[in-house]
């Protein structure tokens, strides 16, 4: 089975982030493939590497990182989303004049065709928000 | 064409359980996650809803962290793990999320 | 090419007391690009996105509702509007805004874009998608 998972909340904030983690992750300990996992409205915020949990919480960007890097996954955080709440990469910071950048590793900015994309190309689409 | 109905909010905050209800049919199954597990507990008032509903399970790890043992839940209801989450997306054709 | 699928944009949010409403209308309409068979479904407090004379000046919020009426542009033709949700909330199709489109296979006449649903055909239209989106 091919999937995107479409994740809409930040993390911590609500499950949503979590709850997308651990369908993914068993997802891919079942063999199958995931095509996309995009990140809309506040669900951008999964990707800033600027986040410092608990010690003794789970460090949800990072699990994403580390799931993104074990299995090659496509992480995407949409460019209309990520420019209201702040998330940046070095394009965004050039583009809209910003003096810093925030986006965590295995993340990448991109359009909202990247989830119609996904849909398209996918066999199941997953929605997890709010 | 079936439908997996994935409920996340309790039915005492929101009316996602309730709407969802009206669209369940002949093969489509329920899966109550994150806070919709509460619905599934035996005589609350939103048990009712899941009279005449065939297929529905609930997250076993959103269960136990809210404090509920299965011997709680409407008889009936399944309990799975994120690997039966999945399967349950494969089983039916598209997943709807009622949030 | 891959063939076409039927998406089911499923809009069950209030406008403005979140970005869900505004952020979900974003997709569709980079979504036309894709020439998809494209389907919006308003249902609960979805309805309320569609009401008329919507003035957000008190609350310093930009007014989309205009992009509504621009749907029919992106060859959206198909908004489903649930007649209960509509009840259940006081309103009726007059409290909406007049979508149309235009077809250019009748000499571009001008058509109603929203359908009134029962939440039974509702049931049987979101049955018959291959993709539902929500937000």
């Amino acid at each position: 089975m091919k999937l995107t998972i479409q994740v809409n909340e930040g993390p911590y904030q609500h499950q949503s982030s979590d709850s997308a983690y651990f369908f993914a992750k068993a997802a891919l300990e079942k063999g199958h493939e995931i095509f996309r996992i995009f990140f809309y409205h506040d669900g951008v915020n999964n990707g800033t590497r600027l986040t410092t949990p608990p010690q003794d919480d789970r460090n949800i960007v990072k699990r994403w990182s580390e799931l993104a890097e074990q299995y090659g996954l496509d992480l995407v955080i949409c460019v209309a989303a990520a420019q209201r709440r702040g998330i940046v990469d070095d394009g965004e910071a050039q583009r809209n004049g910003k003096d810093a950048t925030n986006i965590a590793p295995g993340f990448r900015i991109s359009g909202l065709g990247q989830l119609v994309e996904g849909a398209i190309q996918s066999d199941r689409l997953v929605v997890f928000g709010d | 064409m079936s439908i997996l109905h994935l409920v996340n909010k309790s039915p005492y905050e929101r009316n996602s359980l309730s709407s969802c209800v009206g669209f369940v049919r002949d093969g489509d199954a329920v899966l109550l996650i994150e806070d919709g597990v509460y619905a599934a507990v035996k005589g609350g008032a939103a048990a009712a809803k899941f009279e005449g509903l065939a297929d529905v399970s609930v997250l076993g790890g959103d269960l136990a962290a809210r404090g509920l043992s299965e011997d709680k839940l409407v008889d009936g209801v399944k309990v799975v793990d994120y690997a039966g989450f999945v399967d349950l997306v494969e089983a039916t054709d598209k997943v709807q999320s009622w949030l | 090419m891959s063939e076409v699928k039927k998406f089911l944009y499923v809009n069950r949010k209030a406008p403005y007391g979140t970005i869900y409403a505004w952020e979900s209308l974003e997709v569709v309409l980079i979504g036309a690009a894709f020439e998809q068979d494209v389907s919006l479904a308003f249902l609960d407090d979805g309805v309320y996105q569609l009401t008329k004379d919507q003035d957000t000046k008190g609350i310093g919020m930009k007014n989309f509702s205009p992009t509504y009426s621009a749907l029919g542009d992106y060859e959206v033709t198909k908004i489903y509007v649930e007649k209960e949700s509509l009840e259940e909330r006081g309103l009726t199709l007059d409290d909406l805004q007049h979508l149309t489109w235009e077809d250019e296979d009748e000499d571009w006449a001008e058509k109603d874009s929203i359908r009134l649903v029962s939440r039974a055909e509702m049931a049987e239209i979101m049955a018959g998608q291959d993709v539902l989106f929500n937000f």
